[in-house]
């Protein structure tokens, strides 16, 4: 099962045994296939990638090899060896270092007390911190990995955040690095430095793997690639001799399309238009800067930015959901929100406001529900649904039932909870409630987060429908492919504030993401910028 | 001068009703530090105090009555770990159902042995833990200042007494020095983290709970045998949900804690002081009020005073791994 590829590219190492080698390794999750006799081999001193819808195994085949989880089948070996992990101090000792998605970091410690927590020598932490101390400096300029090892993790950025992570697996003697979807938080510029240490990691003899959904990043930095699709590995691949197409149709099973085909906006009237509209928060932050925008029909107006810099709360203030402290916001010329003056967000929906809440998980649907009732919430006061005094069930499993054909989502069952669909159909149950009230103005957070490549294809579709319906769609994503090739103009938010806008056709990554970074006008430069270091 | 003998004989009264709320508010910390909520305090020192003065009395031993208690308060600490860490059970309503037995059960048990109301016999003196007088004590009773203050106030406290103020910097060096401390911290903050960097999750979680459980069996010793002279049911009255308070107050570290407990300690022995006191202008206050001191005062400073109280961020959630 190891593809050629593998062998291509391990010349360096000669006779080396590879780093790692997964043979055959199943998992269940009770009747769930979720490893189905994976293979891969991953030679020493390269960075291969691993590639994969959400759900196709790629996390879990990792978490066996982290000792998280305990295969039921196959076997597992390090450096030519078989090993028997059963526990992540297993892994460690053998080598192996993990930085996972969410950090596993404590916020309130320090980067020293974070390294050491779990290999502390002796009962006292004061010989293990001072010995980190010494260590940290080393492998800093090693790795060029440096970090303030007194700064409290909270206080970091996301991007030394994953530095402190690395070095964590560095401190431990990690041999084998396994990075999980580590650009997912980064802007561009912080990915592009993740990658140089990647390849210093790789220069050192370290080997990588890079689980990842981003096809741009498997053709950036990786020597090799593995696919999975439903559990299984279906390639492997030299990256050299593969592209992002033939990766995006292994990853899928049929052909897809990478690029958004769209015509000309043709933007009509202004529906909605903030002015000085800030907001603060209930602990006393201001979340929203003084923020001036507007929205037309025909529209699609895209918010990039690094998350947590605001673009939560600019949703939750044009839906009702916060109230706005300063400024006003109007919509089809009626004033809906100003200080001391706020719309709930049920009076905006019957407005025209649809809104396709960021977390699906916490706001957009509740979990536990089925997806019939998911498809009323907001609406269920709707007369159409309701009789004199009880709901009419069957009406709103009808509806249910015509959302799922027309937005394509299975199983088309509408007495299942909303839990037991995937990431990509609940988000079009949720995205059929909401467009199917034929709104003035869409929200939209985040349209594909947790969502598989097929399902991202059509959603994005409908999106730029209601656009050309002559809607006005407002688009926050954290994902910058997906605001460049949806949005008609940008607009990036740094700290609270609107820190640029541009036209979505004159917009590189390059630009947006030095603005993403913090630095208002990027021809000035890098050094300029706050923020990215 | 008499004024200044009352105020010394506040704060002697302080410290010695502080002691269980010390003990209590210290074993609250160290469970919540690790990530398990403990309102079962008021049960285990309830359930301590019954098992200390039984065992005492039977004994004759008040040191035989702490074992006892320790062991007693311990078993109601594992019934709670292996509810809330084990079986992912909600922490609250595994202490609420810690409390809730042990405030029928005691009474039941010492009604079953004892035949009076509930409560144990009054223990003889040396079946408690009683006054110690420190070196010199006596002799340097008679010298201004330091006479009264150090024979008067600090000298002639039980060894419980003692025992709690030495604890809260043994708490505070355990916490933030050792090895232990810290993995305990982490995993009140980030169990993922711990469960990530190789440690046990569930066995850092109950020795959290196991200490908890040792420091509300010496609280509940201090009840009944020093304090008290014997067990009267639901002695606690609540002094479990303080010593809760008090956490909170002091933000879940020791020292501020410590000072939180003394204040509420402080206007419990006030409030005993000024029951049927006439009082300048306002003249006698109904009892009722007085004795609502320390907990409205606790309302109080919950609901504005404090400021921004940050929990660890995992404290009351269970551990589960995903799949």
């Amino acid at each position: 099962m190891t593809g050629p590829g593998a062998q291509a590219v391990s010349a360096a190492g000669g006779a080396i045994p590879p780093a790692v080698e997964l043979i055959g390794l199943n998992k269940h999750f009770g009747p769930v296939h979720a490893n189905r006799d994976v293979c891969i081999s991953v030679p020493r001193g390269t960075v291969h990638g691993i590639v994969g819808e959400n759900g196709a195994g790629k996390s879990t085949m990792m978490a066996m090899l982290y000792g998280f989880y305990k295969a039921d089948s196959g076997r597992i070996r390090i450096n030519g060896e078989d090993v028997h992990i059963t526990s992540p101090s297993d892994a460690i000792s053998r080598g192996i270092g993990m930085v996972h998605q969410h950090f596993m970091l404590v916020e309130p410690f320090t980067v020293l007390e974070n390294v050491i927590l779990g290999v502390e020598q002796g009962g006292m932490i004061q010989g293990s911190l001072n010995h980190a101390r010494k260590e940290l400096r080393r492998l800093g300029e090693e790795y060029g990995l440096e970090v303030d090892p007194d700064a409290r993790i909270r206080d970091l950025p996301v991007g030394l955040q994953q530095r402190v992570e690395i070095l964590k697996a560095l401190y431990r003697g990690a041999e084998t690095l396994i990075l999980d979807e580590p650009t997912g938080v980064l802007t561009p510029q912080e990915a592009d430095h993740l990658f140089r240490i990647l390849d210093t990691l790789r220069s050192q003899g370290k080997t990588v793997i890079l689980i990842t959904h981003k096809l741009r990043e498997i053709m950036a930095v990786t020597d090799n690639v593995s696919v999975m699709r439903r559990g299984t590995m279906v390639a492997h691949r030299p990256t050299a001799e593969t592209s992002k197409e033939e990766l995006a149709e292994l990853m899928v099973g049929r052909k897809v399309l990478l690029r958004v085909e769209k015509g000309e906006a043709k933007p009509g009237e202004c529906v909605v238009s903030l002015e000085n509209v800030s907001y603060t928060d209930d602990m006393g932050r201001e979340r929203l800067k003084d923020i001036n925008l507007s929205i037309c029909t025909g529209e699609i107006l895209g918010i990039a930015g690094v998350s947590g810099n605001g673009q939560s709360e600019l949703l939750e203030v044009l839906s009702g959901i916060s109230p706005i402290s300063r400024g006003r916001i109007m919509f089809k010329g009626e004033e809906i929100a100003a200080p001391g003056k706020q719309s709930n967000p049920q009076e905006l929906r019957r407005a025209g406001i649809a809104h396709v809440a960021e977390d699906r998980h916490r706001m957009g649907m509740i979990m536990d529900f089925t997806a019939a009732e998911n498809t009323i919430l907001g609406y269920h006061r709707g007369k159409e649904i309701n009789g004199p005094v009880l709901m009419d069930l069957k009406k709103v499993e009808g509806r249910c039932m015509e959302h799922m054909e027309k937005f394509d989502v299975r199983p088309p069952i509408p007495g299942l909870a909303a839990s037991g669909f995937s990431g990509g159909n609940q988000q079009k149950i949720v995205l059929a409630r909401e467009m199917e009230e034929n709104p003035d103005l869409l929200l939209v957070g985040q349209p594909t987060r947790g969502v598989d490549i097929g399902a991202i294809e059509f959603i994005h579709k409908q999106l730029i429908t209601m656009r050309d319906a002559g809607k006005a769609v407002l688009l926050v994503s954290v994902e910058l492919d997906e605001i460049m090739s949806l949005a008609d103009r940008i607009l990036v938010m740094f700290d609270g504030r609107i820190i640029g806008e541009v036209a979505a056709k004159d917009a590189t990554e390059q630009a947006l993401g030095l603005m993403m970074a913090g630095c208002e006008n990027p021809a000035a430069g890098k050094q300029e910028c706050g923020g990215d270091e | 001068m008499d004024f200044l003998i009352t105020i010394l004989q506040l704060i002697d009264g302080t410290i010695r009703v502080s002691t269980p709320l010390i003990l209590a508010a210290l074993a609250g910390l160290c469970s919540e530090r690790g990530g398990v909520i403990d309102i079962g305090l008021e049960g285990k020192m309830l359930g301590a105090a019954f098992v200390a003065a039984t065992v005492a009395y039977m004994t004759g031993s008040a040191w035989l009555g702490l074992l006892a208690a320790i062991a007693a308060s311990v078993a109601l600490s594992l019934i709670h770990g292996f509810a809330s860490i084990t079986h992912h059970g909600n922490q609250v309503v595994s202490g609420m159902a810690i409390n809730i037995i042990v405030a029928g059960l005691a009474p039941t048990i010492g009604n079953a042995i004892f035949h009076i109301n509930g409560d144990t016999p009054p223990l003889p003196h040396a079946a408690r833990f009683t006054a110690i007088d420190l070196p010199f004590a006596a002799s340097l009773a008679d010298v201004p200042v330091i006479g009264p203050v150090y024979s008067g106030v600090i000298s002639g406290h039980s060894f419980t007494t003692y025992l709690a103020f030495a604890l809260v910097p043994f708490v505070a060096w355990m916490l933030y020095k050792t090895r232990f401390g810290l993995r305990l911290r982490a995993v009140g903050e980030n169990p993922e983290a711990v469960d990530t960097a190789g440690v046990s999750v569930q066995w850092l979680r109950y020795r959290a709970v196991m200490i908890a459980g040792v420091l509300c069996g010496i609280a509940g010793t201090s009840l009944s045998t020093s304090l008290g002279a014997s067990f009267i049911r639901d002695m606690t009255a609540g002094k479990g949900y303080l010593a809760l308070a008090a956490m909170i107050f002091g933000k879940w570290r020791p020292k501020t804690t410590l000072l939180a407990c003394l204040i509420f300690a402080f206007t419990d022995t006030l409030q005993a002081r000024l029951q049927g006191v006439e009082l300048p202008v306002v003249g006698e206050i109904p009892v009722q009020f007085i004795i609502m001191l320390p907990y409205a005062l606790t309302v109080f400073l919950l609901a504005g005073f404090v400021g921004k109280v940050v929990a660890p961020a995992a404290d009351g959630e269970p551990y589960i791994k995903e799949h």
